[in-house]
């Protein structure tokens, strides 16, 4: 063992040796340095992206084929560390105010973005078993961390009772993979089921069932989504945040990965478990919105909706369809965090508040809030010339080439029943009486998060071509 | 001047006045008034420059003509713009009746006029576009972009059900839309491009062009609107201020018939004659339905509304006989329409600002307190009824001509349809109009003032001489027209022979 084979995977000790080396820090000094470790925290993972992209490794797996290096994953790696930075930026007042100010903040999230990076570069099921425990160990104390919140710590309990039923399904399922095609590698698998010399066995469908059941869990797709309005609700909002953006797209990532890298050949077998999660996660994320009241809640099942759109690029299985779900996470990316940059800016005096009612004519208390939150919900929506609608284009182009037109017929429809309710939202902050004030100022991080994920959203149609190049190319490493 | 990038100018013009506005500092006492200024100067100048376009137009030529082409999305799907005989007079039409909406909001429009203005530019810019893009899903960029803008206007300065009303003006016209898309989708995975030059000869199987068709349709005959999907026209009629109104039924809805002639009759030839029957049905039902709901209609803009709807199915009727006179006829209807239905909102904006009620039953005996104001009444009037002599009638009679050839049954009930919109407009007029001056507020009623006669005199003005005098208008279209028609019957012809072969 040389240093060199561990150059690949210099990023995630980079950053473990961060998170740890922060947590002796916090811990040898007194409470008030959290602010100064959230930055410390938000420089290891800038460091440890320009690590990531300034030091090219020949593409390959490393540590007995676990540990895969391609494009792939560095580009959604630095979706990764870039929904985390921001998830740190946006918790940064919010902690002060709400009296959770602790140190282990920030390093918690290091943690599960370690984990987050594992799971993208998994290319063993066990490697893949690890990265989402490590991930998900630190994700449950998160949900909870404000220990005096009944609320938070139900969503905690919550999440990782369910969590760790979903983590049962995922070894069950890869143990019969195991058991029944004689390998956890993805790259053995592949090339056994290329060759005809593994045979498709019920067991081996099964055991991809229960892996793609696990994997569900992590995406919070339908039927597997239960806990996400909880937990969204319950949690903390920049906990929430971040929840939204890094393990998701990590999750998806993973999911990607774990279905198109060993089962590729496959597709047909898998293909309509996809199809079937699709259809649901859009339906439900559509339609139970609708009632919702709460904020959070809402954005909760609008993510459930928008992993069905991910997940259609997915069941297309074409380098295509892998273009269109990365290009749709990293435009989900900037809209979510936006969007619940938006959230955190309705503070009322020291109380924070939630409901949809209570933006109501925001357009004239807060102009430029009310424009950013009408841009990110129109996106949401899918509507041109905003980001939202390019993430969906390349999802459906790939479902469409692929010859699932009943697939993207309900897909597209389901939009239109879910900008029912992201319009409504732009109707309480525009056509409403205004209400209350929120608090003023913003704070500078929010202020600029806010404006460079609605820049993003807004001018993404002016020139796409560097994050579709970059996004093809990431398909191509997977499905050549 | 502008070589190469005049399209590009017009569309994005709009654009830069959006930014001055946001520039004119708020709170000062002449805020609003500078902002009304800044919008009403933009679309000034964009209306001259669109003129260059007319003037650097060849009439010669079935070609696109002023065309940019840069890469954009992906291999196959460009930023591709350009005109053509049909595109061309409804660029023209957007920036000619935009100043109008600017000028009409001066007065009417009073709180949040910067979001007001910002609105109405961007929107400009969205409906340009949309006549001038040359790729598909610029094309859809454009369409779907402008329903933003539209919601906001309906939504902030409406009536009193205006969220009814603009939330279903919305999801109609998106879920329309999104079918669209996905046949787009189809499109580009058959073709490799959404170029729409490209797919004009590009030929697509007969089964599968009927699907495609049915899909174009869906989006194209909610934004007519056609009968049965009309229905959210009339409520966002009464509920959109007035400007909202006149570029509702100005420009909008004449995106669906441009969308008929510049994809559904170009790409899908033999589907366009499978369906052909489907049109005329449904336009015939509008145009007799809607002309009788017109008569029973208490609501002043509700009549003109449904009114439009029944113009519109002449349009419709018009552009799928596919004869020369028939395409050129629902063109010229169009730009018409834009004009006079534009005039029409406008007129009853007039007397709305006034008393702040479009009951028809409230008003009467208008005509003594306000001449001038009867005399562009009745002119604007007339000529929704197609008087000869004004721009209604051209139209018209060059549909039923083209009609005629193709179907006389649908043409001889499209002609009662013109005895029909007699009644109700005349019936209407009398109402407002004449009849005794019974109320005190009717009497204290002013004519129209200096600013009401300049925005009437250039609409009247050209609604005469395209009634009396269409040539121009006519020679811009005829190679594009004869083209399309040329191409149709290939195309058909073509087809035939296969299944000739096949047999």
């Amino acid at each position: 063992m040389t240093f060199a084979q561990f150059a690949p995977l210099l990023p995630e000790i980079l950053l473990a040796c961060a998170a740890m080396a922060l947590l002796l820090f916090g811990a040898f000094r007194r409470q008030d340095a959290t602010r100064l470790i959230s930055w410390l925290a938000i420089a290891a993972l800038v460091a440890a992206w320009l690590v990531l992209v300034n030091r090219p490794v020949a593409p390959g797996a490393v540590l007995a084929g676990m540990f895969i290096t391609d494009a792939f994953a560095t580009f959604m790696k630095s979706l990764v560390l870039l929904g985390s930075a921001l998830a740190i930026l946006l918790s940064l007042d919010f902690i002060r105010r709400e009296g959770m100010e602790r140190f282990e903040f920030p390093v918690l999230i290091l943690l599960a973005t370690v984990g987050m990076m594992m799971m993208v570069s998994a290319n063993d099921l066990i490697a893949l078993y690890l990265g989402i425990e490590l991930q998900s160990l630190a994700l449950y104390v998160i949900a909870a961390f404000k220990r005096d919140s009944s609320r938070a710590t139900e969503a905690g309990l919550k999440y990782f009772v369910l969590g760790a039923l979903s983590s049962g399904m995922l070894l069950y399922g890869a143990s019969l993979i195991y058991g029944f095609a004689g390998s956890t590698n993805f790259t053995a698998l592949a090339e056994g089921f290329a060759k005809n010399q593994v045979p498709v066995s019920v067991g081996l469908i099964v055991g991809i069932v229960f892996l793609a059941a696990g994997l569900a869990f992590k995406v919070s797709a339908v039927p597997f989504h239960m806990w996400t309005p909880d937990v969204y609700e319950g949690a903390p909002t920049p906990v929430t945040a971040f929840f939204a953006a890094a393990p998701k797209i990590a999750a998806m990532a993973l999911f990607t990965r774990a279905l198109i890298s060993p089962f590729g050949e496959l597709v047909a077998e898998w293909r309509q478990i996809i199809v079937f999660i699709a259809i649901a996660s859009m339906l439900l994320g559509a339609f139970a919105a609708i009632w919702q009241k709460n904020l959070k809640r809402l954005m909760a099942y609008s993510s459930i909706g928008h992993v069905g759109y991910a997940l259609v690029g997915l069941a297309a299985g074409t380098g295509e369809g892998v273009r269109g779900v990365v290009i749709y996470m990293a435009i989900y990316l900037a809209m979510t965090l936006g969007a619940f940059a938006c959230i955190l800016a309705m503070r009322r005096g020291e109380e924070m508040v939630e409901g949809i009612d209570d933006l109501a004519g925001l357009a004239r208390n807060q102009p430029g809030v009310a424009f950013a939150l009408a841009v990110f919900m129109f996106s949401l929506a899918g509507i041109p010339p905003l980001a939202g609608f390019f993430g969906k284009f390349y999802v459906f182009v790939a479902a469409v080439n692929a010859g699932l037109y009943t697939l993207a017929v309900i897909g597209v429809l389901a939009s239109v029943v879910g900008a029912y309710y992201y319009l409504r939202i732009v109707k309480i902050m525009y056509f409403d009486a205004p209400g209350e004030k929120f608090a003023t100022p913003l704070g500078r991080e929010l202020a600029v998060v806010m404006a460079g994920t609605t820049l993003f959203t807004l001018l993404f149609f002016v020139w796409p071509a560097p994050l579709v190049q970059a996004a093809a190319a990431a398909a191509r490493a997977l499905l050549p | 001047m502008l070589n190469g990038v005049l399209l590009s100018t017009v569309t994005f013009l709009p654009l830069a006045g959006v930014l001055f506005i946001l520039f004119v500092p708020a709170g000062s006492a002449n805020a609003d008034r500078n902002v009304k200024n800044v919008a009403l100067w933009t679309t000034l100048i964009t209306f001259a420059i669109s003129l260059l376009i007319w003037l650097r137009f060849d009439n010669g030529t079935a070609d696109f003509q002023l065309v940019e082409k840069h890469a954009w999305l992906a291999a196959g799907i460009n930023y591709h713009l350009g005109v053509d005989g049909i595109s061309m007079l409804f660029i023209i039409l957007t920036t000619f009746l935009m100043p109008f909406c600017i000028l009409a909001s001066r007065d009417a429009i009073t709180v949040r006029v910067r979001e007001y203005m910002i609105a109405f530019l961007v929107l400009e810019t969205l409906m340009i576009g949309v006549f001038c893009a040359l790729d598909l899903v610029l094309f859809y960029l454009f369409f779907e972009a402008g329903l933003i803008p539209m919601f906001l206007i309906i939504g902030i300065w409406g009536g009193k059900r205006r969220i009814y009303a603009t939330f279903k003006f919305f999801l109609y016209t998106l879920a329309g839309s999104v079918l669209l898309l996905l046949a787009l989708m189809y499109l580009y995975f058959q073709a490799g491009t959404t170029d729409i030059p490209t797919l004009m000869t590009t030929k697509i199987a007969p089964g599968a062009q009927k699907w495609l068709w049915l899909a174009f349709f869906a989006s194209f005959a909610v934004k007519v609107p056609m009968w049965p999907v009309h229905t959210w026209l009339p409520d966002a009629h009464v509920e959109a201020p007035t400007a909202g109104s006149v570029i509702l039924a100005g420009v909008l809805l004449k995106m669906g018939g441009y969308g008929f002639l510049r994809f559904s009759i170009p790409m899908f030839p033999d589907a366009s004659l499978y369906f052909t029957p489907l049109i005329y049905g449904l336009s015939v039902v509008a145009i007799i339905y809607t002309s009788l709901v017109a008569l029973m209609q208490e609501d002043m803009k509700k009549l003109i509304a449904y009114s439009s709807v029944a113009h519109m199915g002449f349009v419709t009727i018009g552009a799928f006989s596919l004869t020369t006179q028939g395409v050129q006829g629902s063109i010229l209807q169009m730009l018409s329409h834009g004009i006079v239905s534009g005039a029409l909102f406008l007129c009853v904006g007039v007397v709305y600002d006034r008393l702040h009620t479009r009951e028809i039953a409230r008003y009467g005996g208008l005509v003594e307190r306000m001449p001038k104001y009867a005399a562009v009444f009745m002119l604007f009037t007339l000529a929704n009824v197609g008087l000869p002599g004004t721009s209604g009638f051209v139209g018209e009679m060059l549909i039923l001509v083209g009609v005629f050839q193709s179907n006389t049954w649908v043409a001889m009930l499209a002609t009662t349809g013109v005895i029909l919109s007699a009644a109700y407009a005349l019936w209407l007029y009398r109402r407002v109009i004449f009849g005794k001056i019974a109320k005190d507020d009717l009497k204290a009623m002013l004519d129209l003032d200096t600013r009401e006669k300049l925005l009437f005199a250039p609409l009247a003005a050209l609604t005469i001489l395209m009634g009396v005098w269409p040539q121009p208008f006519l020679n811009v279209m005829a190679a594009s027209v004869e083209n399309l028609i040329k191409q149709h019957q290939a195309a058909l012809a073509a087809t035939a022979k296969l299944a000739l072969l096949v047999q």
